[in-house]
């Protein structure tokens, strides 16, 4: 069968659309729709049963009460600063994994940072609950150390949570890590060795640069997950974690207060927005480079 | 006498059961181009890399500028690398790939940016110190890398098959840059490589390494024309060769039979006694071809071959002959003359050689093949 250039055209299109569809219908019915109906709530207030009116009154709560304000700030702090940790932390993991273990050591080490997440987020977090409650496991050894003379409650502690985060998101940094420390040229670095450098200036002038888009690639995911992070700041923080996302559940959830819930929606998809953007124009990467090339 | 260079003595390294390099000793001399030649697998690339420090020896020192580089690191040894991948810094503008090194030790960056600047002009690269790596060519690379390293001014520059990525009309054209750079800048070259050509192309000396030894040190010129050892005679340059036993004695000429029964003569490689397995080596621009046997000298043993193909490669080229009662195979270069053009496959012709300049050596325990 012969065809004109125009009707092959038209054919190719219709092939895309059809094999798009499925993509852009979850896209348009999970995320789009949503949202849209979210926006339409956060912006608008009941005067009386059933009867609703547009306002700014949430946003205006939101930055009138500390608390919340304070929260927000809380949580996008320590949501960096988990981020940052976990960097340091995954970075020689993949180090070791990429350049000092060989063959099947190297993929060895590499299930191990895979195995913690074949058990449920859940259980994870209640493993650390026995290890770190007050009748636990590590206070019992503390004190069989003699370094407490009493049990310790190591639960609800900033700390604890930051541990719980860490945890939680290493393997969504080891992963961008490994994938561009591999494509890093061992030869460049004996090259830099050989020209004088040491290990410090290796690593700032050679490894860095060239894992820099694995890096911003790891820190945007490990901060999005972190941000939004619902059960390990709960269970391991109990009523101290004051994480916004548990602002906006029991807007939601508790005060049935969709309006407002919705507003935080926003304003935390707003948080985490500047701050992909912040960091990627501090380190000097695009976003489409980042997610092409890890 | 100036110290040398690179002095190397009884330096070993094995891995497991097997002897990379195997006490080795030698010296190059201050200024000189000294080539390494070997196939993969010799060791020479164990050797290149215990001079620049990366693998530390089992034994054995290695002095650099008359200094012994036991325990120094890759990167406090007056010694630069230029590697076979080149490893140019990608994140890095060219200037900035030059200046590397210059910004390890300290330099203030304008200063390094100027040195920066004059080393790539004299590479001929003037105008490519803000251009990306990426956007430079092969050869252009190559030159980068080697000022990368001599803009740090080093005893010893080592190189590691650098031209080995390059195809093979650049390479031509790089090994005449190599050694036109080697003779401007003076420093001493230590160059490995698997490529006979460019070790006889471009040094003073050359070693063939084999087996984590040195089979022989020599010029060019020596290895070419008198190989100590039956493997440099089959590595360096094309070369027939004739596997058989000894099995007549006239002086320095040795007759050799092979397993086919096929007879020829070659000047003998040290002791070679009667009966002895031998391999006798021929080089194809040695044997003379004629279509009438009356035309080729009387003084040498001639031999009968049928033309079985033709290989063509203008300057190169040689026909495959078989020689008519073994069936060997014998390569002849043909004359560049073109007088054998119109050569068919399958055409009877007549072959023969000076005895004194084919080579044969005692195969010692080795079964001929």
């Amino acid at each position: 069968m012969t065809s004109t250039p125009a009707q092959r055209l038209w054919q190719r299109r219709l092939v895309l659309t059809l094999l798009l569809a499925p993509a852009l219908l979850w896209l348009f019915a999970l995320i789009v729709l949503p949202h849209i109906d979210l926006a339409l709530l956060s912006f608008r207030t009941r005067s009386a049963p059933r009867h609703y009116q547009p306002s700014l009154t949430q946003y205006r709560t939101f930055f009138t009460e500390p608390l919340y304000w304070h929260i927000f700030v809380r949580t996008a702090v320590l949501s960096a600063v988990a981020t940052a940790l976990t960097l340091v932390i995954a970075f020689p993991v993949a180090w070791v994994i990429t350049k000092v273990a060989q063959g099947r050591a190297s993929a060895l080490l590499f299930v191990v940072c895979l195995i913690p997440f074949w058990v449920s987020e859940t259980v994870r977090a209640l493993g650390w609950l026995i290890l770190l409650r007050e009748s636990g496991v590590l206070p019992a050894l503390l004190v069989k150390l003699g370094i407490t003379a009493v049990p310790v409650e190591l639960l609800y502690h900033d700390a604890t949570i930051l541990t719980g985060l860490v945890y939680t998101s290493l393997l969504f940094m080891v992963v961008p890590l490994v994938s561009s420390l591999e494509s890093l040229d061992n030869s460049l670095i004996e090259a830099a060795y050989d020209l004088g450098a040491n290990g410090f200036a290796i690593l700032r002038d050679i490894v860095i640069p060239h894992a820099a888009p694995g890096i911003t690639a790891g820190c945007i995911v490990v901060f999005m997950l972190t941000l939004g992070n619902y059960l390990t700041p709960t269970l391991l923080g109990g009523k101290n974690s004051q994480w916004f996302t548990e602002l906006i559940y029991t807007q939601f959830i508790v005060r049935f207060n969709w309006e407002q819930g919705a507003a935080f929606g926003f304003l935390l998809l707003a948080l985490s927005t500047t701050m992909v953007a912040l960091g990627l124009r501090l380190s000097g990467q695009r976003f489409v480079d980042v997610m092409r090339r890890s | 006498m100036t110290t040398p260079d690179l002095e190397v003595a009884s330096l070993a390294k094995r891995f497991a059961d097997y002897r990379a390099v195997d006490d080795l000793s030698f010296t190059v001399e201050r200024g000189s181009f000294f080539s390494i030649l070997g196939p993969s697998g010799c060791g020479k690339t164990t050797l290149l890399r215990m001079i620049a420090g990366f693998i530390a020896p089992d034994s054995g020192d290695i002095r650099i500028g008359g200094k012994s580089m036991q325990a120094v690191a890759p990167n406090r040894r007056p010694v630069n690398m230029v590697f076979q991948q080149l490893a140019l810094f990608p994140m890095m503008s060219v200037g900035e790939n030059v200046a590397f090194g210059l910004a390890r030790r300290g330099m203030p960056k304008e200063e390094r940016g100027r040195r920066a600047a004059a080393m790539l002009e004299r590479v001929s690269l003037g105008g490519a110190v803000h251009k990306r790596v990426d956007e430079l060519s092969g050869g252009q690379r190559q030159r980068v890398a080697i000022a990368r390293s001599l803009v740090l001014e080093p005893t010893l520059l080592l190189l590691d098959e650098p031209l080995g990525a390059l195809d093979l009309k650049l390479r031509e054209h790089m090994k005449i840059e190599l050694k036109q750079l080697q003779a401007a800048f003076g420093t001493t070259f230590v160059y490995i490589t698997h490529d006979q050509s460019e070790a006889l192309v471009l040094s003073d000396h050359v070693a063939v390494m084999n087996r984590g030894r040195f089979e022989q040190r020599g010029t060019p010129q020596d290895l070419y024309y008198e190989p100590a050892t039956a493997f440099v005679a089959g590595f360096v340059g094309a070369n027939n060769r004739i596997a058989g036993r000894v099995v007549g004695n006239s002086g320095d000429i040795a007759e050799v039979a092979t397993a086919q029964g096929w007879h020829v003569h070659a000047r003998k490689s040290g002791a070679v006694a009667l009966g002895a397995a031998v391999e006798a080596f021929v080089r194809p621009e040695v044997a003379a071809l004629e279509r009438d046997a009356a035309l080729l000298p009387k003084e040498h043993p001639q031999h009968v071959g049928i033309v079985q193909s033709l290989l063509f490669d203008g300057a190169n080229s040689a026909v495959l002959l078989t020689e008519e009662v073994s069936r060997f195979e014998f390569r002849v270069a043909l004359p560049q003359t073109g007088r054998f053009a119109d050569l068919k496959v399958g055409e009877r012709v007549y072959f023969s050689f000076d005895p004194g300049r084919a080579i044969c050596f005692a195969t010692a325990d080795q079964v001929p093949s």
